[in-house]
């Protein structure tokens, strides 16, 4: 059955300075189906999002809604052709009520009128069954019902394309089934919607149709049956990073017989669920799963940047407390953050003041280091690391990603770190500084210190790890070495299941 | 080439206090210039010049409109550098620093009374207690901010609201006089030294915050909190400690500017001690270059600032200016400079001199066709 | 039994929460005074002294609350207040003084500051820290210009005006010497009342109102939801200069004289009245009847300090200082909690 074509985007282009983001991307949305946009990070997923509700142009290509070219410039002009989007972080104001929240910015008309606005939105709230009145305040609602006023918000705009851009992330399982409930309903209303996430099960319980996109283009579109979890996940990692095989299979992944240096039992923290971990001296493991899986909140766990709950570590064999960064510094432990701009670089300081941070925090604030020393460990690490900057001065927001992963990287190497713990060092850098970041990863082993790796890329994670950990919807689901340690079995653990 | 590099890179934040100090003496100077050749006023003495005059107690001084501007912003300076900190690490400013440098004047002369003869022992138990008590109350202020997360203007609301009253009740609502040659010698001139002793003290502060930046690691961990709290605290550094300290210190300088405020008069008016002086010093702060929204600093900007501040004042004084009106000029001039300073103006004139770049060029291609 | 109470009830929104606790307190702390005090207190003039006392002031507060919702602060206002006195006193002074035209200067004075100010921090993206303390010097240093020596309104018509008074008999009390003493209230109250119920209207009914709200809640969530940030950001200093304006006037009608020190302190006073009447710092959570409370709790406590025998000025501003701490505590700890529980 062909449905009636809502939205068409064909031959989208779009460029960023330096970057490629989508190119030559198709996407087609029918009329009362629910549609998964699946891919990994930098997949080119938000920026087609963006460019649908206004906020980025497209360099190519055209979108027709409803047979009807549009040119969409702005937030309004896409609600105005009937493209509402409720994002992952809540666009609403906590402080006003749900009705407030549904009307404001549309009243028609200069006055408020309270009672009208409140009887309205009892209906819809009603009539979309979700549990919530309207004269509470939003922000004392429950994270899925103020995602689900949003989605009212929207539905009473008269809304044909719904866009839902990671809904799901942080709602427990109940509340995401009050979500799908109401996008089933809005789906048997004739809504297009829109759904990015990256739950795999949840695209499979919902979804009628899912496009994927890898590295700014069009992978394909397929109907929901005819797509297996596995084949899934295979089409949004792909197989594309031919050059970095180069590599080759990285040495002997030896160290199985090393003492163990790091030993968590039960670490938990306000993020992460219980789990336990160990790593031995020299050995390179990752935790891998898709994102939203949990992998970044166990590391962060380990490294004390969330409020650790319970659970005994030990390094070396001997008992230590981390529930802090800074004993987790002062035990030899580095940590290169997964979200560079907010956790990792302090952008108005200087290449030198970031490399020297983490150094200077672990000397203690007494005793600084000279600044004759401070431009040495610079310049050293500026030629190790192969660092692009104007000097040494150069403030470190200045430079391109990449730069400043390896700027973040030359902190934690002046440390001396028994274990260094790695979440998405090559998130969105070139791909030659992946391979450096890589080869430097099995020197470090070499060396005798101990990495944990996390990356999207699952070529990646087997090249550099000799030991993996699976991780799915926030627990470990499995642990894989040796001959276990390729694609295929990978992809089914991620996956889960039987494929 | 390397001319452009020291306006562009290596001036840098000091532009602005610098360019203020230019103006503030080209203007002087073509007023003096009016004044003496084209008027021929009598009488008329230069801005700029110094003389060497004897004092009341028959020691020769410098005086001068330089030497009472420098003289005059030690206090404003000595707080500019405390509340540059305050900035620095917490985005934020100090609104008490007035009302608390009068408590710390109160006690540094309540004890300086208790202990009934004034000499050089006295004045430093007074210091250190004026000190101490000054520091407390930072740590007040440091607590809220830190601790429990409130605005610094707001916390600091509290005790700009209260502590005049607080010094009233130290001394018992009086305004007990401190008469002795050590306290004149703070507040004004040491015998056998030119130079009016607060100018000295504020080298002195500068030289201590100096030697605590060259000595400790203060300085990057301040603005390592003030500009990216999240990625300073995966660092290892403890932002609430770095608040805290930060208040802590701004009440040392208080202290101090409290004691060089009481030595000047040599009596406590817990009323006009330093009254209004906590909005000055946020502007030598902003004056100096220094993003109010906290990160990167430079102490002697902000001192500088405080300079500009007291220029602008005697000069303003010098045209013959009362006092109680200067305050409406400071403002336009205040205006003037951060809107000049700020990001959407700059972005406008950018816009607007690459369109007259651009359209020049233009013209000259038609020429040249 | 409860639940047939409880059973449809909302709980209270964070503006309606902090209101309440402010009512309660400033209702428990009157009866506190009408018990261990008496005299006084007892009497309805109690209430009307401190309104005609504060009239300018309650006025200000509703113009600091309503920039304060929107996340923004606003120090000048006591300085347009006072420099609004001073104009409008030396204009009445001035042959051909007219007093309609004197209400017109007070509001256009202060609706140019606020416009200016608005623009500058709206549209130019100035800390509204700085800009209002530039404000604030400059409404200072023009009241000095224009005189600084205070001046007494001796026009004819205003002297009439501001002796008006309304009468109220059966709300007087009879003094020792047996003569009836009627309770008298002010214009300026009737204005600040005025004031009070239009404040009241434009935030709870009207867009722009709520608009303010929501950028305070969340600017980048107002966005999204098409409102025009930038202009309601404008409009709060706006109407905050506005309302400095007519609280000048209305200062002018109680004390009758302008002068440099008028109104001195009085924009902490207007910030202290805000925070203990329930607006949020931060912005978004705040209410014009909270911050009517909220001034009244603050003059209150300085009459319960001045009744209790310390009659010492510094008393009161430390027992302000103190409410204020335990507001701003009370109102962290209570959000706070609140966000907990979520």
């Amino acid at each position: 059955m062909q449905e009636a074509v809502l939205l068409q985007m064909r031959h989208i282009d779009k460029q960023f300075p330096g970057v490629k983001a989508l190119s030559n991307v198709d996407f087609t949305l029918r009329k009362g189906e629910i549609h998964a946009l699946m891919g990994e990070n930098g997949a080119g997923k938000s920026t087609l999002i963006k460019i649908l509700t206004g906020v980025y142009q497209l360099d190519g290509g055209e979108i027709t809604v409803d047979g009807e070219n549009v040119i969409i410039r702005s937030p309004q002009d896409a609600q105005n052709h009937g493209i509402s989007t409720v994002y992952q972080e809540i666009t609403l104001c906590p402080n006003l009520t749900v009705a407030e929240n549904m009307f404001i910015g549309r009243e028609g008309g200069a006055w408020v009128r309270h009672k009208a606005f409140e009887k309205r939105a009892d209906e819809i709230l009603t009539k979309l069954g979700i549990p919530a009145r309207s004269t509470q305040q939003l922000g004392d609602c429950s994270l899925a019902v103020q995602q689900m006023v949003a989605i009212a918000r929207a539905v009473d705009m008269k809304c044909k394309v719904l866009i839902l851009d990671e809904p799901t992330s942080s709602l427990d399982d109940k509340e995401v089934k009050m979500l799908f409930d109401l996008m089933k309903d809005l789906k048997s209303q004739g809504v297009g919607i829109i759904f990015v996430t990256h739950f795999l099960e949840q695209v499979y319980e919902v979804s009628d149709r899912i496009t994927v996109l890898r590295n700014g283009e069009l992978v394909g579109e397929y109907p929901v049956q005819d797509l297996p979890q596995v084949q899934l996940v295979s089409k949004m990692i792909g197989k594309d990073l031919d050059e970095l095989n180069a590599l080759g299979e990285s040495g002997e992944k030896k160290n199985e017989n090393t003492e163990v240096l790091y030993e968590a039992e039960g670490l938990s923290s306000n993020e992460a669920k219980p789990f336990d971990f160990s790593i031995r001296k020299g050995e390179v493991n990752g935790f891998t799963g898709l994102l939203g899986s949990g992998r970044s909140e166990c590391v962060r766990a380990i490294f004390g940047a969330d409020k650790v709950n319970g659970g005994t570590v030990k390094i070396k064999g001997r008992q230590v407390r981390i529930t802090r960064p800074i004993h987790a510094i002062k035990n030899g432990i580095g940590y290169l953050a997964e979200d560079r701009k907010r956790d990792g670089i302090i952008a108005e300081l200087s290449v030198r003041e970031n490399i020297i941070l983490a150094m200077q925090v672990m000397n203690g604030i007494f005793k600084p280091i000279s600044r004759s020393e401070t431009e040495a460990f610079a310049d050293e690490y500026i030629k190790v690391l192969n660092i692009k900057t104007a000097s040494r001065e150069t403030p470190v927001g200045s430079l391109s990603g990449g730069n400043q992963q390896k700027v973040i990287l030359a902190r934690w190497l002046l440390t001396h770190p028994d274990y260094l713990i790695l979440d998405e060092p090559t998130r969105g850098i070139d791909v030659g500084t992946k391979l450096e970041i890589q080869k430097l990863v099995l020197k470090l082993a070499e060396e005798g210190v101990s990495v944990t790796f996390i990356s999207s890329e699952i070529e990646e994670m087997l090249r550099t790890c000799s030991r993996l950990i699976v991780m799915r919807d926030r627990h470990i689901v499995g642990e894989l070495k040796g001959d276990d340690l390729n694609q295929t079995q990978v992809m089914k653990t991620i996956a889960g299941g039987e494929a | 080439m390397k001319k452009k590099r020291l306006f562009s890179g290596g001036l840098g934040q000091l532009t602005i206090p610098f360019v203020a100090i230019c103006l503030l003496v080209l203007f002087n100077v073509i007023r003096d210039l009016i004044m003496i050749f084209v008027l021929k006023t009598p009488d008329y003495i230069s801005f700029f010049s110094i003389e060497i005059t004897k004092n009341n107690i028959g020691n020769s001084v410098l005086s001068g409109n330089l030497i009472s501007i420098i003289n005059g912003a030690s206090e404003l300076a000595v707080l500019a550098i405390g509340m540059t900190l305050v900035t620095a690490a917490c985005g934020g400013q100090d609104i008490s620093v007035g009302a608390a440098a009068a408590i710390a004047g109160s006690v540094f002369v309540k004890v300086l009374k208790a202990s009934g003869n004034i000499n050089a022992g006295t004045v430093i138990l007074a210091f250190l207690c004026a000190c101490i008590v000054a520091m407390i109350f930072g740590a007040f202020n440091g607590t809220l901010v830190a601790v429990f997360k409130i605005q610094p203007m707001i916390a600091t609301l509290i005790l700009y609201t209260c502590g005049r009253s607080i010094a009233y009740w130290i001394n018992g609502g009086a305004t007990p006089t401190v008469e002795s040659p050590i306290i004149e010698g703070i507040g004004r001139f040491i015998p056998g030294i030119p130079i009016p002793t607060p100018v000295l003290i504020v080298a002195v502060m500068l030289i201590v915050f100096k030697v605590l930046f060259r000595f400790t690691s203060l300085e990057l961990f301040t603005q390592a909190v003030g500009i990216n709290q999240s990625a300073a605290r995966l660092n290892g550094i403890n932002p609430t400690l770095i608040k805290l300290l930060s208040f802590i210190l701004l009440g040392a300088c208080v202290s101090v500017a409290g004691i060089i405020g009481v030595s000047r008069l040599g009596l406590i008016n817990h009323e006009t001690l330093l009254l209004d002086v906590e909005m000055d010093a946020i502007l030598a702060v902003a004056i100096g270059g220094n993003s109010l929204g906290g990160g990167r600093f430079k102490i002697s900007g902000s001192i500088i600032g405080a300079y500009v501040i007291q220029m602008l004042t005697i000069t303003l004084y010098s045209m013959k200016v009362s006092s109680t009106d200067v305050k409406a000029y400071k403002a336009i001039v205040i205006v003037l400079l951060v809107v000049i300073g700020s990001p959407v103006f700059k972005e406008k004139f950018g816009r607007f001199m690459a369109r007259r770049a651009a359209s020049k060029v233009q013209a000259k291609g038609a020429e040249e066709s | 039994m409860k639940n047939i109470f409880k059973k449809r009830q909302d709980p209270l929104t964070d503006t309606q929460l902090l209101m309440t606790i402010t009512i309660c307190i400033f209702i428990g702390m009157y009866l506190f005074a009408m018990i261990i005090f008496g005299g006084g207190f007892l009497h309805a003039q109690q209430i009307f002294d401190l309104l005609n006392d504060n009239a300018s002031l309650i006025i200000v507060s509703f113009g600091l609350t309503i920039v304060m919702i929107g996340g923004g602060i606003d120090i000048s206002v006591g300085a347009v207040t006072s420099l609004v006195v001073m104009s409008c006193v030396l204009y009445l002074n001035s042959s051909g003084g007219n007093l309609f035209v004197a209400i017109l200067l007070a509001l256009g004075i202060g609706l140019a500051f606020g416009v200016v100010h608005g623009l500058l921090i709206s549209y130019l993206e100035i800390q509204p820290f700085i800009v209002t303390l530039a404000g604030m010097f400059f409404a200072r240093g023009m009241t000095t210009i224009l005189s600084v020596n205070p001046q007494k309104a001796d026009h004819a018509g205003f002297t009439a005006l501001r002796d008006t008074q309304i009468v109220i008999p059966w709300l007087g009390y009879t003094a020792k010497n047996g003569n009836l003493v009627p309770a008298r209230i002010e214009l300026g109250v009737v204005v600040a009342i005025l004031c009070l119920i239009v404040m009241f209207i434009v935030l709870k009914y009207v867009r722009l109102g709520r608009n303010f709200y929501a950028l305070g809640g969340n600017q980048t969530s107002a966005l999204m939801l098409g409102i025009n940030v930038k202009r309601t950001r404008f409009l709060s200093y706006v109407l905050s200069g506005l309302l400095s304006g007519i609280s000048g006037f209305v200062f002018m009608m109680h004390t009758g004289a302008g002068n440099a020190t008028n109104a001195a302190g009085m924009e902490m006073n207007a910030i202290a009245s805000s925070i203990i009447g329930g607006t949020l710092l931060t912005g978004g959570v705040g209410n014009i009847i909270g911050t009517f409370f909220g001034t009244m709790t603050l003059t209150t406590i300085k009459k319960i300090v001045v009744s209790s025998g310390l009659n010492d000025p510094w008393w009161q501003s430390i027992t302000t200082g103190g409410m204020l701490c335990l507001f701003i505590l009370l109102q962290s700890i209570v959000l706070g909690r609140r966000a907990k529980k979520k």
